[in-house]
C-alpha cells in the first residue's frame, strides 16, 4: 500500500522504457546458462577480433615465406605456414570476416525471404498457402550442400554467389518456422479484438503476429549460422566457394588436405577455427532457446 | 420495450463452416454452427444469449462483429446492413461494435503495455486527436478502477480480474454502441465477476451502452440482463423477458438449463432434470425439433417436424419458444414419453 502511494506521488514517476525491461529480463534469464553465455562471448569476441585483427597484425594473408613453407607453429608463426609458406595465423586471422560475415549475411538474406512467405502462407491460408507450401517442400526435397552446389555451379563460384546459395537453402527453414507460428497466433483473442477496432492486415501482421513470432525466428537463425559457416566453408573446400588466394577457411582446409600426412596443422588450425565458431553458435542458439522460451520465466 | 429503438436487427442468419477432407481438399460436409436465427436487440438493453458450448452462441457474437464472414441472413445495425459493406465501410463502423473477450489472458497483446493497447485502439479509430490520448489513457484506467500509473505495465503484470477490465477499457476506447461480451465474466473467480458485471452494468447506465451477452452461467444472465435467448444446436429455441423465462420456462431444454442452476443451500432438494445423452453433431443435426433426441417429451412428431418459435396467449413479454407441446406439457395433457428425469444421489 505504502509502495502504492509513493508511486502515485504527483512527481511522474519512473518509467522504464519498455523495451530495454524485456531486454534486461532476457539477459538476466540468459545469464543463467552458463555455456550459452559462453557461446555469446565467444561470438563477441570473434566478431570483434574479425575487425581489429586483421590491424593488428602487420603481416598480409598472401605473403609468402617460401624458405619457411610447411613450417609448424612456432614463435614467428604461430599456426605454422602452409605450402607456400604463407602464415596460417594472419590467414584464419583474416578469414575470420569472411566466415562470419557469409554466415551473418546468408542467415539475414534466408530470413528476409523466409519471414514475409511464412507470414503471408499462415495468415492467408487457403490456396495461398498450399501453393507456397508446396514449393517451400520442393526446396527442402533438395539435400542441402546439393542445392547449393547447383544454384552456385548456376550463378558461378564466387563468395557472394555462396551467401545466396545459402541463404536460399536458409529460406524454407525460415518460413515453415514462421507459418507455423504465424497460424497459432492468429487465432489468438488479441487479434480478433484488434480486427474488431477495425485494424488492416498490415497493422495486424507487423505490429501483432511479427513480435509475437519471432522468438522461434531468433533461436532458428542463430543455430542456422553454424549450418550456414559449415555450408559456405563445405562450398568452398569443393573449389566451388572461396577462389584462391581468399583466406577462407574451408578453402584452406582443402589447401591442408593434400599434406595431411606430413603438415597437418594445415588443415587442422582452419578445421579447428570453424568447430569453434560453429559449437559457439550452436550453444548459444540453444540457450537462447530456453531463455527466449515464455514458460521458462521465473 | 417496442418504444425503444431497434439497435440491432438480426434475420436469418447463418454460419456454415466447411469441413475439408479427402486428397483435393473439397468441402465434404458443413458444420451448421448457427442455422437461421433471427432476433432484435433494442438501444439501452442488455439481451443474453445461453446455451452449452458448442450450441453457436459464441459464432453469432463473432459474426455480427464479421470476425468471420455468416454464410447467409443479414445483420442490421442502426438500420445499416453490416454484411454487405465493404471491408472500409465496416472498419468505420466497428467504433460502433466492441467485443469483450473470454479469455483476459489471450486477448491482450503481452508484448505491448496498457498505454500502446488503448493508444492503438484510438489511433485506429480516430476518435481522440493525438495530443489527447494521454489524458483519455488515463481517464480510462480510472474509469475501469485501475491506477493511471500502472498504464506502462505489460499485461503479465496484472491479475486477470484486471487484465479484464482492461479489455474493457480497449472497448470503451472508441465509444461504443454496442459491446459484444463473449464469455466475458466466465474465467473469472465468482467475486472478481460480479465486480466486473457491477462495471458494464454502471457504465451501460452511464453511456447509454447496449450488450449482447454470451454467457453460460444462468446466475450471472439473471442478474444482468432484460431479455434472454436460449440456444441450442445452432437455433434459438426460446427468447424473452428474463423474468418470463426463468418464472415460466417453456421449451424442455430450457427447463432443463435452468434446474442445473446450482441453489446455494445443501438441505434444499431440486427437481434436477437430467438430460440423457450427448448433443448431437452440428455436422448432421437431427431431423424436426434439433431437441427431440434429448427430449423427455418427444413424439414422433418432433421428429419430422421443425417447430417455430411462436408465443402462447398465456407467455407474457414477447415471450416465445419453439416447442409443439409446450402448451399441452403446460396444462399437464402431455407427459413424458422418456423416463430421463433422475435425482442422482
Amino acid at each position: 500500500m505504502s509502495n502504492q502511494q509513493v508511486e502515485a506521488a504527483p512527481t511522474q514517476p519512473k518509467v522504464e522504457n519498455p523495451r530495454v525491461k524485456a531486454m534486461k529480463d532476457f539477459y538476466r534469464r540468459l545469464k543463467k546458462n552458463v555455456p550459452a553465455l559462453i557461446g555469446f562471448y565467444t561470438i563477441l569476441i570473434l566478431v570483434i577480433f574479425s575487425f581489429i585483427g586483421p590491424w593488428m597484425l602487420s603481416a598480409d594473408p598472401s605473403d609468402t615465406d617460401v624458405i619457411n613453407k610447411f613450417a609448424g607453429p612456432s614463435a614467428e608463426h604461430w599456426f605454422g605456414t602452409d605450402h607456400l609458406g604463407r602464415d596460417i595465423f594472419t590467414r584464419i586471422v583474416h578469414g575470420m570476416k569472411l566466415t562470419l560475415g557469409i554466415g551473418f549475411a546468408s542467415v539475414f538474406m534466408g530470413a528476409a525471404m523466409g519471414i514475409p512467405i511464412g507470414i503471408i502462407a499462415g495468415y492467408y491460408g487457403g490456396k495461398i498457402d498450399a501453393v507456397i507450401m508446396r514449393l517451400i517442400d520442393i526446396l527442402l526435397a533438395f539435400p542441402g550442400i546439393l542445392l547449393a552446389l547447383a544454384i552456385v555451379s548456376i550463378l558461378g563460384g564466387n563468395l557472394i554467389n555462396v551467401t545466396i546459395a545459402v541463404a536460399i537453402y536458409a529460406i524454407p527453414g525460415f518460413a515453415r518456422i514462421i507459418r507455423g507460428s504465424t497460424l497459432a497466433a492468429k487465432n489468438l483473442e488479441y487479434v480478433d479484438a484488434i480486427k474488431a477496432l477495425g485494424a488492416g492486415d498490415g497493422r495486424i501482421i507487423f505490429k501483432h503476429i511479427l513480435p509475437n513470432v519471432l522468438s522461434p525466428v531468433i533461436v532458428n537463425a542463430t543455430l542456422y549460422i553454424a549450418t550456414a559457416i559449415l555450408t559456405a566453408a563445405g562450398l568452398s573446400f569443393l573449389g566451388m566457394g572461396a577462389q584462391p588466394p581468399r583466406p577462407e577457411w574451408g578453402a584452406m582446409l582443402n589447401d591442408g588436405r593434400s599434406y595431411m600426412r606430413d603438415a597437418g596443422h594445415i588443415a587442422f588450425f582452419p578445421g579447428m577455427a570453424i568447430v569453434i565458431v560453429v559449437l559457439a553458435f550452436n550453444i548459444f542458439g540453444d540457450g537462447l532457446r530456453d531463455a527466449l522460451d515464455p514458460k521458462m520465466k521465473k | 420495450m417496442s418504444q425503444k429503438q431497434e439497435l440491432l436487427k438480426i434475420n436469418n442468419l447463418k454460419q456454415y463452416f466447411p469441413i475439408k477432407g479427402g486428397v483435393l481438399g473439397r468441402t465434404v460436409n458443413h458444420v451448421k454452427a448457427v442455422d437461421d436465427i433471427s432476433f432484435n436487440i433494442y438501444e439501452g438493453e442488455t439481451v443474453s444469449l445461453v446455451g452449452e458450448s458448442g450450441c453457436g452462441k459464441s459464432t453469432t457474437g463473432r459474426a455480427i462483429l464479421r470476425l468471420d464472414d455468416p454464410t447467409d441472413g443479414t445483420v442490421e445495425f442502426d438500420g445499416q446492413d453490416l454484411l454487405s459493406m465493404s471491408k472500409k465501410e465496416m472498419r468505420d463502423m466497428r467504433k460502433d461494435l466492441q467485443i469483450i473477450f473470454q479469455d483476459p489472458y489471450a486477448s491482450l497483446n503481452p508484448r505491448m503495455t496498457v498505454r500502446q493497447t488503448l493508444n492503438e485502439a484510438m489511433e485506429i479509430q480516430k476518435v481522440v486527436p493525438q495530443d489527447e490520448r494521454n489524458d483519455k489513457i488515463a481517464e480510462l484506467m480510472e474509469t475501469v478502477g485501475l491506477q493511471p500509473h500502472q498504464v506502462d505495465r505489460f499485461p503479465h503484470e496484472f491479475s486477470g480480474g484486471q487484465r479484464q477490465r482492461i479489455g474493457i477499457a480497449r472497448a470503451l476506447s472508441v465509444n461504443p454502441k454496442l459491446i459484444v461480451c463473449d464469455e466475458a465474466v466466465s474465467a473469472l473467480d465468482v467475486s472478481i465477476q460480479a465486480q466486473v458485471l457491477n462495471l458494464l452494468k454502471k457504465f451501460q447506465n452511464e453511456m447509454n451502452l447496449t450488450y449482447l451477452f454470451i454467457a453460460h452461467d444462468l446466475g450471472v444472465v439473471r442478474h444482468i440482463s432484460d431479455r434472454i435467448i436460449v440456444m441450442y444446436l445452432g437455433k434459438i429455441v426460446e427468447m424473452g423477458d428474463t423474468k418470463s423465462i426463468f418464472e415460466n420456462p417453456q421449451h424442455p431444454y430450457t427447463k432443463a438449463l435452468l434446474s442445473a442452476i446450482p441453489v446455494p443451500d445443501p438441505e434444499k432438494k431440486t427437481d434436477r432434470i437430467f438430460l440423457q445423452g450427448d448433443v448431437p453433431s452440428p455436422m448432421d443435426p437431427p431431423k424436426g425439433c434439433r431437441f427431440h433426441t434429448r427430449c423427455p417429451f418427444a413424439t414422433e412428431k418432433c421428429a419430422e417436424e421443425t417447430p417455430e418459435l411462436r408465443n402462447e396467449d398465456y407467455m407474457e413479454g414477447g415471450h416465445v419458444a419453439a416447442c409443439h407441446y409446450m402448451k399441452d406439457i403446460e396444462a399437464g395433457v402431455h407427459q413424458p414419453t422418456k423416463d430421463t428425469t433422475t435425482v442422482r444421489g
